[in-house]
């Protein structure tokens, strides 16, 4: 079982990125954690790009998802929504639409924010995005705000109920990703 | 209550294998300002009356849906509306013919995204005729509403007053044309 993790935030000590690194923490031994550190390299996308050979980044972020099981994705929000660059490189993945790599995919959406909501507007825009190029969304919200606040010195979510909240959506994520094994054998 | 003469009657006796190139089974649902209409390219049925209960079935693959904007049709594959990859089929099975008045209703489960639901279907059957082949030709025309939440079939958006962009009533119409079988 392999889950590709997603930061919608670029940045080096971004607070999305240790939510996922605090989600590997809770992953079962067996699942194969991969943090993917290439959205920033992702070109606007471009219909005329997408007709001839891809860029490199672009066929490695497909490639990347097309081999996990699972994708999880942590969001920022960015003026209310999610960050550009990240739906920039949704955009780039949701091509072709019928056969994109996250067509059927069976992903989760958590987010941090430095204020106090918890990126939840992003995380509901990023699930709508992610419903319409055609992934599996899977139930489970998991809202860290104050994220400055809410993590000890080695990156553990201190918050109990959070990490319970996470926890799940973990679940939820591995159990689709099972599921789906299941139906396509 | 019918007899099974009466029930035998419903349909010409037979076996009626369907016409797929000329059957249809299309929807049609109310989506902003007015409606929206798709149909399945692939779909299959039978019409067998040998015994004493005649019984219609019909399918149609979701992957054939054809509307005009290849990006519907793929969003419509998806987990967000008919879920493909885990319910490739739509399927009816009647467990109930009545005719009169040349109109027959049709009972039965139809099953959508894996979830089965009792549907009535009406419609008109006309009398079998024979082609330029000699073979028998049966045309049933059938139509139905369902609400398609309870197939969970959920996806919809708010429109700026706050009303749903999709209704939830999907009117699902049959135009099968059956060859009865040697």
């Amino acid at each position: 079982m392999k889950v590709l993790a997603i930061s919608g935030s670029l940045r080096p000590d971004s607070y999305n990125t240790k939510l996922l690194r605090a989600a590997e923490e809770l992953l079962p031994p067996e699942v194969d954690f991969v943090l993917y550190q290439g959205v920033k390299a992702v070109p606007p996308y471009d219909e005329e790009d997408d007709l001839q050979v891809v860029p490199m980044s672009v066929a490695a972020l497909r490639s990347a998802i097309g081999e996990a099981d699972a994708v999880l994705f942590a969001t920022p929000e960015y003026n209310a929504s999610i960050p550009g660059s990240l739906k920039n490189a949704l955009d780039w993945v949701s091509r072709p639409i019928e056969t994109n790599t996250l067509r059927n995919k069976p992903v989760a959406v958590v987010g941090a924010s430095t204020g106090a909501f918890g990126a939840v507007w992003a995380q509901a825009d990023l699930r709508k995005v992610l419903a319409a190029i055609g992934a599996r969304v899977v139930e489970g919200e998991v809202a860290v705000g104050h994220a400055p606040t809410r993590f000890d010195e080695n990156g553990r979510l201190e918050d109990e109920s959070l990490r319970e909240q996470l926890q799940e959506t973990l679940d939820s994520l591995l159990t689709e990703a099972n599921t789906r094994a299941l139906v396509l054998a | 209550m019918s007899t099974t003469t009466d029930i035998r009657q419903a349909l010409p006796v037979g076996t009626w294998s369907l016409d797929p190139i000329h059957s249809t089974i299309g929807f049609e649902v109310d989506y902003l300002a007015g409606s929206f209409r798709g149909q399945f390219r692939e779909v299959a049925g039978k019409v067998t009356n040998e015994g004493d209960t005649p019984v219609l079935t019909g399918s149609a693959k979701v992957a054939s849906v054809d509307v005009k904007d290849e990006n519907l049709a793929a969003h419509l594959q998806s987990p967000d509306f008919f879920d493909a990859e885990r319910y490739p089929e739509l399927s009816f099975e009647s467990s109930d013919i009545d005719r009169a008045d040349g109109l027959v209703t049709v009972r039965g489960g139809i099953t959508i995204k894996g979830v089965e639901k009792p549907v009535v279907l009406t419609g008109t059957i006309a009398a079998p005729i024979i082609d330029y082949t000699g073979s028998e030709k049966l045309s049933v025309k059938l139509d139905t509403t369902v609400d398609r939440t309870e197939f969970g079939v959920n996806w919809n958006v708010p429109l700026p007053d706050g009303k749903p962009a999709l209704a939830d009533e999907v009117k699902l119409s049959a135009e099968l044309f059956f060859v009865k079988e040697a």
